[in-house]
């Protein structure tokens, strides 16, 4: 067959940053092969070099900060790492392509979407002008785009991402190129827009037969693109299998704890697995196997000499002593699944009481114009949400982004001062306290954010930050009384005592939301809101923080406005699901019913767009176009443009709210 | 005593400055986050450099604001005890012999006789035109056509001699305290001094400090029987005009900065953190006050100073202090014109900030305006400020002479750079032409300005986050 012909070949690509002593080795002896019309994934978390081996294989490292220190890379017979640069312009777009994560920043703001096009085309082909804008409008329309006369004139700040990661596939695929690299395309985009995004590569390999290595670290993408799966751990490849064998019997320790370690409706009720430490840096030698450290079957032969790279079957590779039939293992147990502090999650649902009953909260922007600043019109935001929060559960808010669930936190909080509605807290309105009534009441609501690397003073020390709140609210008589608050927190949170101590840019991105988890504790409230505060963090430790929160929400009787738009998250920690589209909320319920048998059109497309581990090549719902501006929502349901069930009236006025069996409610005319 | 100190306004603004500084870095020594970009400027070799070369300036500057008025000699010792009304600094202590040796006009650099000629009766009655001796340069010479330049070498020589000893004590005293803080022996201290091996550029900021002092040394030394700069019309000396000048240029440079920091930094802040009409205030004052000329303003302030001094002279005790008054609001007007663009580019910058979760988290907490004022936001515009003190103290300093120059600068009996410049303007006409006076506060006011702005520059590479590889 054709297609076990090998398109690239990477032999023990090495390349490293800075100076000899102190070199990072981002990409440590990487070997792998991609044949032709195949889709090879690349798959690890943060910091393991996967990003660096795409770039090294088009030679795109930053000079002179790094550098291919060693390796070969084969596209077809061509050894590219010889190649001066002037060749490897020829070999860029036209035998490899490169699509990279940020499409707002790969696009230059100042030239059209077609001129951008047109230069790569012309950079490979010489055209008539007339034919060269028929090809460029050719390609528009080839990704998808609509109108893509228009769309050629237009400007990349015109265009929403899920757009312009495709303007960017579109000047990728210009030349028909052999081989497309595709590094985290769709991570940066929403999930119904990941889903368009994935559903077109998959469309074009299939008309052009190209071959796609896919750099992830979502195993969902993975399950969806791949024909081979290579586990990228600390800049070497740890294991490599055809899909189906992956996803059904991994062998290395890591990519077993990464299964393990997903949040799902499964784990709800025991902690997830999670795999202690971090990342190592990659800046020393390492003796021994790269995972020892965090591995839960190590022993001593792991610390001291590193694994051979062991053919298993099938194409199916490991690089781990456990499966080298040559190793034997000193004291043969079972390798029992790496589970962390085990302590099932309370259920208990004592106190049904409510804590935060939030009524038609809106906040609206105001869009000025003009010498005079008038006002032209407003972005609704939010318009008129309405939900409330019991004490000791998990309310979560799920939607796309834009939908308004990260104002609609801060609304309530009083961040931002909300347009109407109410806000009832312990009894008291809040959206009427002023000053002084309104500081002493942030101590019971607090807020964890999603980015851990703003959302602290980077000039100040630890404990001066989780002490500024203390202070703020006077918690703790003395500083005695308080520092020694300090160290239980710190402590609570899974953080050593010498933390207090230290800046927050000497710790990882999870030990810094560690450390804002023990901030927002440290005024003892009684309702945090959680905005996205795993999106940033690797899968491994997000497990970490979620099992964090679960336990400190079963010890604490806290209850948590968790936002999020990742629903194996929500699966796995809320008790409540509410779902926001363009400001207002279209469905709400308990987790089971909302994600079970979602009503609404909306919620149905959300949660089919999601990548499932488990059932892949399921019926997908797919969502046309992009979701609207909140400056100028559609009249009658928001939705109606994208749904699939539209009818008349949903165009005439917004739908009321149906319920089903009690609290699970939508707002839809199909259930009228 | 046979003295009484006198505190000039600026000279106490002076030491108050000097003394925030070192409490400041006092501030920083335990603060790591502080020392850090610090510690990059102390890398930065030309940086280093520079900072070796401020040095100089401000230890001369600092010199010159000690004031002190001397005892008048009594004849009898129960009158009572009076002080001379002249107002000396230490600076003028030491340069006593300068200030003293005027000569009638114009004399060229290392000459024995004026620039100019004089009609002179000899004693045997005959009339000549000649160019007469000086009255205090080379006295000691029977033939200076003859004589002069051995003696020039060898006095610069011994200068620079007594120069390199000094330099040699200082970096024994540098070494030993090395050796003593980093707790390894001074041999190998030397050796990696020697080597540069070390991560502070201390080999270079050596060899600067002893250029400097030797130089230093040779000038001071040939002082004593040249005018090593020349005399400008009236007889003064032209080196002595240059170093009474650079505690001007100091001044002007840092004082105005004292002056601008408090409007730009509250109303930046303020602007940026509160929005709304606040920030529509302080934007429409400044956009007003940018609006306005700035040379006008200026000049409108000092001259109405002017008539208010005149009008009331019985104010000021000496010269020395209406002199300083006009320094001072020279300052003050600069600073006020002059906070706008700070102010600016902190408002931007706090808006920014303003809107990052520590804020928000802070806000969420409770914490008072005040507090998220001074503990989250200033510390994070710091950069923004000590770039743009470092960027605007060359920028001052050339302003001071150009506003001399047009005559609204600081009063025309005081030292400055300006002031000569403005003077030597009309000299440049003359044929054969006057030179030495604009070159020589040229020279020293161009050392002080380009090493300003390498050192700003180091600061700037330092402390600009855009520019920092690891944050």
């Amino acid at each position: 067959m054709s297609e076990t012909q090998p398109l690239l070949r990477v032999e023990d690509l090495h390349t490293g940053f800075g100076v000899e002593e102190h070199m990072v080795r981002a990409v440590d002896g990487v070997t792998f092969t991609v044949n032709r019309g195949e889709a090879y994934a690349l798959l690890g978390e943060s910091g393991c070099g996967k990003s660096m081996t795409a770039l090294s294989i088009l030679k795109l490292v930053p000079m002179p900060a790094g550098r291919i220190t060693g390796g070969r890379v084969w596209l077809g017979d061509e050894d590219l790492l010889r190649y001066p640069e002037v060749a490897m312009r020829r070999v860029r777009g036209r035998r490899a392509a490169m699509i990279f994560q940020e499409p707002m920043t790969s696009l230059n703001p100042v030239v059209t979407v077609g001129g951008q096009i047109a230069e790569t085309v012309m950079h490979h082909s010489r055209l008539s002008s007339a034919a060269l804008r028929a090809r460029v409008q050719e390609s528009l329309s080839a990704v998808g785009i609509p109108d893509p006369e228009r769309r050629a004139r237009e400007y990349p700040h015109q265009l929403s991402g899920g757009m312009k990661q495709r303007v960017m596939i579109a000047m990728a695929l210009a030349a028909r190129p052999d081989l497309l690299i595709a590094d985290e395309p769709t991570t940066a985009l929403d999930v119904t827009t990941q889903a368009q995004v994935l559903e077109l590569i998959s469309a074009l390999r299939d008309d052009t037969g190209m071959a796609l290595l896919l750099i992830t670290h979502d195993l969902g993408v993975v399950r969806e693109m791949a024909d081979r799966i290579g586990v990228m751990y600390a800049g070497h490849i740890i294991e490599e299998a055809p899909a189906a064998a992956f996803f059904s019997a991994p062998r290395h320790p890591y990519t077993q704890a990464l299964f393990e370690s997903l949040p799902s409706a499964r784990h709800r009720t025991a902690p997830l697995a999670t795999i202690k430490g971090n990342v190592p840096r990659l800046d020393r030698v390492f003796p021994g196997c790269r995972f020892a450290s965090r591995c839960t079957h190590a022993w001593e032969l792991c610390e001291t000499h590193a694994p051979r790279w062991v053919e298993t079957g099938a194409g199916h590779a490991v690089r781990c002593h456990l499966a080298d039939p040559a190793v034997t293992r000193p004291s043969p147990v079972m390798p029992e699944p790496p589970v962390s502090a085990a302590r099932p999650g309370s259920t208990s649902k004592e106190a049904d009481r409510q804590v935060l009953d939030v009524r038609d909260l809106a906040v609206h922007f105001p869009v000025r114009r003009g010498v005079f600043k008038r006002i032209v019109g407003h972005v609704r935001a939010v318009d008129g949400v309405s939900f409330s929060v019991r004490r000791g559960q998990t309310l979560a808010l799920v939607g796309e982004s834009g939908c308004g669930k990260t104002t609609a936190g801060k609304g309530l909080l009083q961040l931002i001062a909300p347009t109407r509605g109410s806000v009832m807290y312990a009894g008291s309105e809040l959206t009427r306290l002023r000053g002084e009534a309104l500081r002493r009441r942030r101590a019971e609501l607090q807020i964890i954010f999603q980015d851990p690397f703003s959302s602290m003073n980077p000039r100040m020390l630890v404990a001066d930050i989780i002490e500024e709140g203390m202070l703020a609210q006077a918690v703790g008589a003395s500083a005695a009384q308080r520092r020694r608050l300090i160290d239980t927190l710190l402590e609570d949170v899974g953080l050593p005592a010498d933390a207090g101590r230290r800046y927050p840019h000497e710790f990882s991105g999870g030990q810094r939301q560690r450390i804002c988890i023990a901030r927002a504790l440290a005024v003892r409230p009684s309702l945090i809101v959680c905005d996205e505060p795993t999106s940033a963090l690797d899968v491994s430790v997000q497990a970490q923080i979620l099992n964090l929160l679960k336990r400190l929400q079963s010890e604490h009787g806290l209850a948590y406005l968790f936002i999020t738009h990742n629903i194996a998250v929500v699966a796995y920690l809320a008790d409540t699901v509410a779902v926001m589209y363009l400001g207002r909320l279209v469905e709400e319920g308990p987790v089971e019913a909302v994600l079970e048998s979602p009503r609404h059109p909306y919620t149905q497309a959300l949660l089919s767009a999601v990548p499932a581990i488990d059932s892949p090549g399921e019926q997908r719902i797919r969502l046309g176009g992009e979701p609207p501006s909140p400056a100028n929502p559609p009249g009658g349901c928001h939705f109606h443009p994208r749904c699939a069930h539209a009818m008349p009236v949903c165009r005439e006025r917004y739908p009321p709210v149906v319920s089903f069996n009690g609290a699970h409610t939508a707002r839809c005319f199909l259930y009228e | 005593m046979p003295f009484t100190p006198v505190v000039l306004t600026t000279d106490a603004l002076l030491f108050l400055l000097l003394a925030a500084a070192g409490g400041y870095a006092w501030y920083a020594r335990r603060r790591e986050h502080l020392r850090a970009p610090w510690r990059q400027v102390a890398r930065s070799r030309l940086g280093m450099m520079a900072a070796v070369v401020l040095c100089a300036y401000l230890l001369v500057g600092i010199a010159d604001s000690f004031h002190l008025r001397l005892r008048i000699a009594q004849p009898d010792a129960q009158a009572a005890v009076r002080y001379s009304p002249e107002v000396l600094s230490l600076l003028d202590l030491a340069t006593g012999h300068l200030r003293d040796a005027v000569e009638k006009t114009y004399s060229a650099p290392f000459a024995a006789t004026l620039y100019v000629r004089e009609t002179v009766t000899t004693p045997d009655g005959t009339v000549a035109r000649v160019y007469p001796r000086l009255r205090h340069a080379a006295t000691h010479l029977d033939d200076p056509e003859r004589q002069r330049l051995g003696d020039v070498l060898a006095t610069a020589a011994t200068g620079a001699l007594q120069g390199i000893a000094l330099w040699a004590l200082a970096v024994a005293l540098l070494l030993y305290g090395l050796a003593r803080s980093g707790r390894a022996r001074w041999r190998t201290v030397l050796r990696q001094v020697a080597r540069d091996e070390l991560a502070v550029p201390w080999r270079l900021m050596l060899i600067t400090a002893g250029v400097l002092i030797a130089g230093a040394f040779m000038l001071a030394n040939l002082s004593f029987t040249y005018h090593v700069f020349g005399t400008d019309k009236v007889g003064q000396d032209v080196f002595y005009q240059t170093v009474k000048s650079i505690r001007t240029g100091l001044l002007i440079g840092t004082l105005t900065t004292l002056v601008m920091l408090p409007f730009a930094v509250l109303l930046g802040l303020v602007a940026g953190y509160f929005g709304r009409w606040v920030d529509d205030l302080i934007q429409y004052l400044y956009t007003t006050l940018n609006s306005i000329p700035g040379v006008l303003l200026i000049a409108a302030g000092i001259l109405s100073l002017q008539v208010y001094m005149a009008n009331h002279p019985q104010r000021f005790e000496s010269f020395a202090e209406s002199a300083d008054l006009r320094l001072l609001f020279l300052c003050l007007i600069l600073g006020v014109t002059s906070w706008t663009g700070l102010c600016r580019l902190l408002r931007g910058e706090t808006l920014k900030l303003r809107e990052l979760e520590y804020v928000q988290a802070a806000t969420a907490f409770g914490v008072r305006h005040l507090g998220i004022l001074t503990r989250h936001l200033l510390p994070n515009v710091m950069h923004v400020v000590f770039i743009t003190v470092a960027l605007d103290f060359s920028g001052l300093v050339l302003a001071e002479a150009v506003l001399s120059y047009v005559g609204i600068g600081v009063d025309p009996s005081m030292n400055s750079w300006g002031n000569m410049i403005n003077q030597a303007r009309l000299e440049m006409a003359r044929e054969p032409v006057v030179w030495w006076s604009l070159l020589a506060a040229f020279t020293f006011m161009f050392a002080l300005v380009l090493a300003a702005n390498l050192l700003a520059d180091a600061i700037r590479d330092a402390f600009d986050p855009r520019l920092r590889s690891v944050p």
